[in-house]
């Protein structure tokens, strides 16, 4: 059994990021990067679906040279096979989904994990187009998963309670918060993964269906009005939440 | 000249920090306050290998070099003094000297217990009375029929009496050489030999999660097979272990220095006076300017003397230097991070107070600053009167 492991190396979400100059991309100089940390996840589950039914871990990432700090720190946690699929180019959900389908095919995966959204464009859709692509059934936003020969039963989370689904192999699964417990990469994990491999691949060209035309930061917050510090405050403010704010 | 880490160090920093703000931070206050020794953390260094760092994985350790450990020292350090001192204490004095002087099979009876996170192991050099003149031991072995017999104390014995201890190297004095100068010998004395006990000291200022303890050799028989190293080598090994672990100790410097300055400059950039933050203000943004600076500055110097050994090179001078600065430093950045935090700094709410109290063993411990500038001297080709 091959089981897929898609990682995103994404600026850490406590980075202040600023808009670059082009005013279409972020400006990275200063930003610290991390592996998405949905994704995170996805590796975790990978390496215990590889610990209940055996079988080879490759961790798949889309990106240039630096996206191998956390194609290692997936290795140092136990992953066995690392492709790096590089490029400086920045692509779209669906020109990413088919370059990783298309290793994932390579692969012959027939478990692929990744996490249900990237924290740094946040569009939440590239495991989902990569299913579609393949075939392969999907789940997403995964908080509780049993796999058992071909069969697949997967708890996700949707507004105000649970779903459980079932489906089977292939799959991919979306994985989200509350899965599990992603493991520390132990000191026995990082030297492991010093001799551990990237293979290095060049992606096919692959041309976006989406053109950024600008990014801006969302305007800056308004200050606070105290409208007064008393029970005579009372009507005034019920008056501004009903007709400036709206709320009630 | 290369000053690039690289991405394995900067992972296995990464991954400590985790540990250490995951795993530690929540319980360091907690521990403090109750002076308690935790087993459940030591545990789970245990368990990320933090406990046989660079002992070769013939024995269950993990093969890393020193500036791997030194790097995972420094990061427990960041968040507690007292997790940093164990596993410190653990690796530099509790495994480091079977490792390096210890038989084929004192190595394979000991180390593959004492590397996983299940079992520590004491370095006894200190006593009441032998403190910096460690010439003074008083502890004695007499020779008897197929082993020696143990007599004296030992005090201030990090990881000496936690319920994981197995057992301690005992530094002792076997006889008189030629022209009447002391011969030293060690000795491994298991847990539980009869004769030998071990009581925790309480009441500590600093590194109150951490242990300390005394131990007691009372007619305490141990075998000829216990003997460390050859008869006579006793303060070879000791003082080449205060060597590397005089590294640890700086790096715990470094560490506590570090995250005391994160501490004063997070503050620094939310507490308001006078309308202003306070780290805008001259004053204050120029000590953190020279806390910055200290803090590089001891790195290079500590990184640099780890080279000097996982090359292979003398690094006596320069461990006691990097120990000397690194302490200092903590002290300095500690007062003045403090110092920031005004009257809150002062309250056991902010983790700076821990921090304060934490640092103070650093210019005492494992030699103080004074011996350190003693050994500094020495090697200028001086002899200090004292």
């Amino acid at each position: 059994m091959k089981i897929a492991v898609c990682l995103n190396h994404v600026p850490d979400t406590a980075s202040k990021i600023s808009v670059g100059q082009d005013n279409q991309s972020i400006d990275t100089s200063g930003v610290t990067f991390v592996v998405n940390p949905y994704d995170e996840f996805a590796v975790e589950e990978a390496l215990k679906t590889k610990e209940k039914v055996g079988g080879d871990t490759v961790v798949i990432s889309l990106g240039n040279d630096n996206n191998k700090e956390s194609i290692k720190k997936a290795l140092a946690m136990g992953v066995d096979n690392a492709v790096l699929l590089k490029t400086n180019e920045i692509y779209d959900s669906l020109s990413v989904a088919k370059i990783l389908a298309n290793e994932i095919k390579t692969q012959n995966a027939e478990i692929v994990f990744f996490g249900k959204q990237s924290v740094d464009y946040d569009n939440g859709a590239v495991g989902q187009m990569c299913a579609e692509l393949l075939g392969y059934n999907s789940v997403s936003v995964v908080v509780g998963l049993e796999i058992n020969g071909n069969k697949v039963r997967a708890e996700r989370e949707i507004e105000g309670g649970r779903e459980i689904v079932e489906t089977e192999l292939p799959v991919v699964i979306t994985t989200q918060k509350g899965l599990n417990e992603p493991r520390y990469a132990s000191l026995k994990g990082i030297m492991a993964a010093k001799k551990k491999i990237i293979d290095e691949k060049i992606p096919e060209n692959c041309s976006n269906y989406t053109e950024t035309i600008s990014m801006k930061k969302p305007p800056a917050k308004q200050p606070g009005r105290i409208i007064g510090t008393d029970a005579t405050a009372v009507p005034e403010l019920i008056r501004l939440l009903k007709e400036e704010v709206k709320v009630i | 000249m290369n000053f690039d880490l690289g991405d394995d160090y900067e992972l296995l920093r990464k991954t400590v920090r985790d540990f250490a703000e995951n795993e530690i931070r929540p319980l360091a206050k907690h521990l403090d306050e109750r002076e308690e020794f935790s087993l459940e953390i030591t545990k789970k260094k245990g368990e990320m290998g933090f406990l046989g760092i660079t002992v070769s994985p013939d024995f269950g350790g993990q093969g890393l070099d020193y500036l791997s450990y030194i790097i995972i020292v420094e990061e427990l350090a960041r968040v507690d003094a007292s997790q940093a001192a164990t596993v410190a204490a653990h690796n530099s004095l509790g495994t480091g000297p079977i490792y390096r002087y210890g038989t084929k099979e004192q190595k394979q009876k000991y180390l593959p217990r004492l590397t996983t996170g299940n079992a520590l192991w004491a370095f006894g050099l200190t006593e009441p009375d032998a403190g910096s003149d460690s010439n003074a031991t008083a502890t004695t072995a007499v020779k008897s029929n197929q082993g020696w017999i143990l007599n004296g104390q030992k005090t201030f014995i990090t990881n000496g009496d936690t319920p994981l201890t197995i057992g301690a190297t005992i530094k002792a004095r076997t006889g008189i050489k030629e022209g009447e100068k002391k011969e030293f010998s060690c000795f491994l004395v298991d847990a539980g030999t009869p004769g030998f006990s071990t009581s925790t000291l309480k009441g500590k200022m600093m590194w109150r999660a951490s242990n300390t303890a005394e131990l007691f050799m009372s007619e305490c028989f141990v075998p000829e097979e216990n003997l460390l190293g050859k008869i006579g080598e006793g303060s070879k090994i000791m003082l080449s272990t205060l060597d590397s672990g005089r590294l640890a100790i700086a790096a715990m410097g470094l560490g506590c220095a570090q995250g005391a300055f994160e501490m004063a400059l997070n503050y620094s950039k939310t507490r308001k006076q006078f309308g202003n933050f306070i780290g805008n203000f001259e004053v204050n943004s120029f000590k953190l300017a020279d806390m910055a600076m200290k803090i590089e500055l001891a790195r290079t110097f500590l990184y640099k003397t780890c080279w000097l050994k996982d090359n292979n090179k003398s690094f006596t001078k320069e461990a006691a230097m990097a120990k000397l600065y690194c302490s200092e430093i903590a002290r300095e950045i500690a007062d003045e991070a403090l110092q920031i935090h005004g009257g809150y700094g002062l309250m056991k709410e902010y983790d700076i107070e821990r921090f304060y109290r934490d640092q103070r063993l650093l210019q005492i411990g494992e030699g103080t600053s004074e011996i350190q500038r003693l050994v500094i001297a020495r090697h200028l080709g001086l002899n200090p009167i004292f």
